[in-house]
Order: C-alpha cells, then sequence, then structure tokens
C-alpha cells in the first residue's frame, strides 16, 4: 500500500461544495436505508421472536406495534424496504442493460423516488387505517 | 483496496460480492414481499394463524434461507459503506484499526442473529 502518495493527491469531496447530480441522491439514499434496515430488521426480529413465543407474546407484540412509538419503527422500517427495493431493482434493470445512459439515469433515479414516495403514502395510509 | 479491505469481504472478490447482493436482493424481496402481503391480506390474524404460518416446514426453511441470505447481503453492504467512509483519508491512520473493530460489533451481532433466529423459529 502506497499510502503515503495517495494522501498528498489532492482531493475534493467536500460533499457540502459538489453539486450532486439526482442520480447521487438516489444512490445516497440507497445506502441510507439500506443502513436503516439493519435497525429496523433487528426490531422486526424481536416482533417476531416475541409474537410466535406464545398467545401472549403475540398479543404484547401486537400492542408494541399499534402502539405511537411502535407504528413510527414500523413506517420507518416499511418506507426504508419500499426504497431500498425499488433503488434495487433500478440497479437490476441496469444490470441488464436497461437505462444505463446518461439521459436513462437520470430518468430512472427520477423513477425510483417518485414510484417509492407513491409506495411509501399508500403504506402509510394503510399503517395508519389498521 | 488494502489487504485489510479485501480480505473482510464476503466473497474475498468483488465479483463474487456483486453477484451474491443480488441473488441474496431477489430472494429478499421476494420473503418479505410474501410476509407483507400476507400481513396486509389477513386483517384480523390470530395467534393460530401466525403460529401455524411459521410452524410449517416450508416456511421455517424459506425464513431461515431468508435470514443467513439478510446477513450475508447485510455484510456486502455494510462492508461497501464502511470501506468508503472509515477510510485513511477521511478518518487518519486509526480507520483501518476502527473498521475491523466495527465490522467484529457487526459480526457479534450477526451470530447473536442466527442463533436467536434458528431458536425463534425451530422453537
Amino acid at each position: 500500500m502506497k499510502i503515503s502518495s495517495v494522501n498528498n493527491r489532492p482531493v475534493n469531496l467536500d460533499l457540502a461544495t459538489i453539486q450532486l447530480p439526482v442520480t447521487a441522491y438516489v444512490s445516497i439514499t440507497h445506502r441510507v436505508t439500506g443502513v436503516l434496515l439493519c435497525a429496523g430488521l433487528l426490531f422486526m426480529l424481536w416482533m417476531l421472536a416475541l409474537s410466535l413465543e406464545s398467545a401472549e407474546g403475540f398479543a404484547q407484540a401486537q400492542g408494541i406495534l399499534h402502539s405511537g412509538l411502535g407504528k413510527l419503527a414500523t413506517f420507518l422500517t416499511l418506507a426504508a424496504f419500499i426504497y431500498h427495493l425499488v433503488a434495487g431493482v433500478r440497479h437490476l434493470f441496469m444490470d441488464f442493460g436497461i437505462g444505463e445512459s446518461l439521459q436513462g439515469g437520470r430518468a430512472g433515479a427520477k423513477a425510483v423516488f417518485v414510484l417509492s414516495a407513491a409506495l411509501i403514502l399508500v403504506m402509510g395510509g394503510w399503517l395508519w387505517a389498521v | 483496496m488494502g489487504r485489510v479491505t479485501a480480505v473482510t469481504s464476503f466473497g474475498r472478490n468483488g465479483l463474487y460480492d456483486w453477484l451474491f447482493q443480488r441473488i441474496s436482493a431477489v430472494v429478499l424481496a421476494a420473503y418479505f414481499l410474501f410476509i407483507l402481503f400476507y400481513i396486509v391480506a389477513n386483517p384480523g390474524l390470530t395467534y393460530v394463524q401466525w403460529a401455524g404460518l411459521f410452524g410449517s416446514l416450508w416456511m421455517r426453511i424459506f425464513s431461515l434461507i431468508a435470514l443467513v441470505m439478510t446477513l450475508a447481503h447485510v455484510w456486502i453492504g455494510l462492508w461497501g459503506v464502511l470501506t468508503d467512509y472509515v477510510t485513511l483519508r477521511l478518518l487518519g491512520g486509526f480507520a483501518p484499526a476502527l473498521r475491523l473493530a466495527l465490522q467484529l460489533v457487526i459480526f457479534l451481532v450477526m451470530a447473536v442473529v442466527i442463533l436467536v433466529g434458528i431458536d425463534v423459529l425451530w422453537r
């Protein structure tokens, strides 16, 4: 590893001074939602364990999921899941050569934001209806 | 890339990681969408019904596969995040040690998760 020579090269990755394209926002949001899902999945695994423990545990899990904080945690987990899934499907499309051009990449990125926002709205409506 | 970076990846090779991230993604999409649609389709879900679903052999196997795939997917994903942000350039000389320490914590959490998962599924 030539660490010193790497360190001496001028690097500007100061995100605050760089105007990022829409594709970059799709990418960083994919990462953020991925990290969020790690926490969300731990919560969901806990809920699964509790719900399968006994009938009392099932009722307890229902109580937690219906509480304000439980609903918020569920909403954030599902919102992260929906976004991460939609952005992941875009990756699969690009792996098959669809939407890889500059124009296609931008269109796909916008589609990811629009589609996931619509699905998150539907999910939120369902979540607070049940 | 350095040796420490390469050796802590999932498949020891970016191409395997790339492929496995996609295979696991498809399995995870199928699993979690199934659970989600099951819950949406059964508004008055009871404990007996829920325990029956997770008591069936196919659901235990599907869940265990999904759990293992989740951990691999998370490992590859977090490896990408850590090797991008916990770096010499951004954090200085202690970055590789910090990254290894974080990966050790992630590994330990995963070991607990897989044991708890098996216990929950085969109780």
